[in-house]
């Protein structure tokens, strides 16, 4: 992973990936969203509710998928002093708060026509809500040590918030398997997919489809980052000559 | 219970934080980009 610790040798793979990622992601998530709402048959218990269902997956998916990144940042950083890491676990913050948000909005909105509530305190939504905590927390504190740490990244006290917070995932995942609740269980698993194959296919793009387009905001993000430390490290020369 | 209300809604507002986040990263990205490639045209 250090052949990529270099920013400039970083930029010039990101730079020409980005526009593929995001109009690939873009394509797929529009070619997905189609399927699911209009080639998708309607669920025999939930009926049309089930559409939803193609949008609050990937953003599940990619809210946890936003601190799993987080928690390899933090390691890389911590451990193997990657410069890019720190850069890395600030790129992802926002994006994966806001799918984590999209994930309990466009749950609740399914829940009130399916399970009659907006909001139920049980294990899996109140530890989701737990993690969208965790990524406020995670950006106030990364905005706080952004000055201080190395090149525009995370300070190490970020990157060991992000390690605790990982804690969480096990118990977002599990949560429906340890306790009883409203949310359905695990529809994949690693032997296969409960899920009719007419709808499993809609649910693959969007997965697919919004994880490029997070790869190619990440990317935006880490792009952005290191052209302001440019910008500073050249005003900083600048002053001193 | 008319469900399309609900899942129009839900479309809607996924819709809306795609564009917003695209917009804001992407103009991030530019602004920067643009103002350190000024900064070394300086030189």
């Amino acid at each position: 992973m250090h052949v990529f610790a270099n920013p400039r040798r970083f930029l010039a793979i990101a730079v020409p990936v980005t526009p593929w990622c995001f109009w690939g992601g873009i394509a797929l998530i529009l070619a997905g969203c189609w399927a699911g709402l209009f080639m998708a048959p309607a669920d025999y218990l939930q009926g049309e509710n089930a559409r939803i269902l193609y949008i609050h997956v990937p953003a599940a998916w990619l809210g946890m998928g936003g601190w799993s990144g987080l928690t390899i940042a933090a390691i890389m950083q911590l451990v193997g002093r990657h410069p890019l890491a720190a850069v890395a676990g600030r790129a992802l913050a926002v994006p994966g708060a806001v799918f984590t948000a999209l994930c309990l909005a466009t749950g609740s909105i399914w829940g009130r026509p399916t399970w009659g509530t907006w909001w139920e305190w049980d294990g899996r939504l109140t530890s989701m809500l737990l993690l969208l905590f965790l990524y406020i927390g995670y950006i106030a504190l990364a905005r706080s040590s952004a000055d201080r740490a190395d090149g525009g990244g995370v300070s190490r006290v970020t990157a060991i918030f992000a390690l605790i917070g990982a804690l969480n995932l096990p118990v977002i995942h599990y949560s429906v398997v340890w306790w009883n609740s409203l949310h359905q269980g695990r529809s994949i698993t690693m032997s296969g997919s409960s899920i009719a194959p007419s709808m499993l296919w809609p649910l693959g793009l969007t997965v697919l489809g919004f994880t490029l387009w997070f790869i190619a905001i990440v990317l935006l993000r880490m792009r952005a980052i290191l052209a302001e430390n440019r910008i500073e490290a050249r005003l900083r020369r600048m002053s001193r000559s | 219970m008319n469900p399309w209300p609900f899942v129009i809604s839900s479309y809607a507002l996924t819709a809306l934080a795609t564009i917003a986040t695209s917009f804001w990263a992407w103009r991030a990205a530019r602004k920067a980009e643009a103002r350190a490639e000024q900064l070394t045209g300086r030189d």
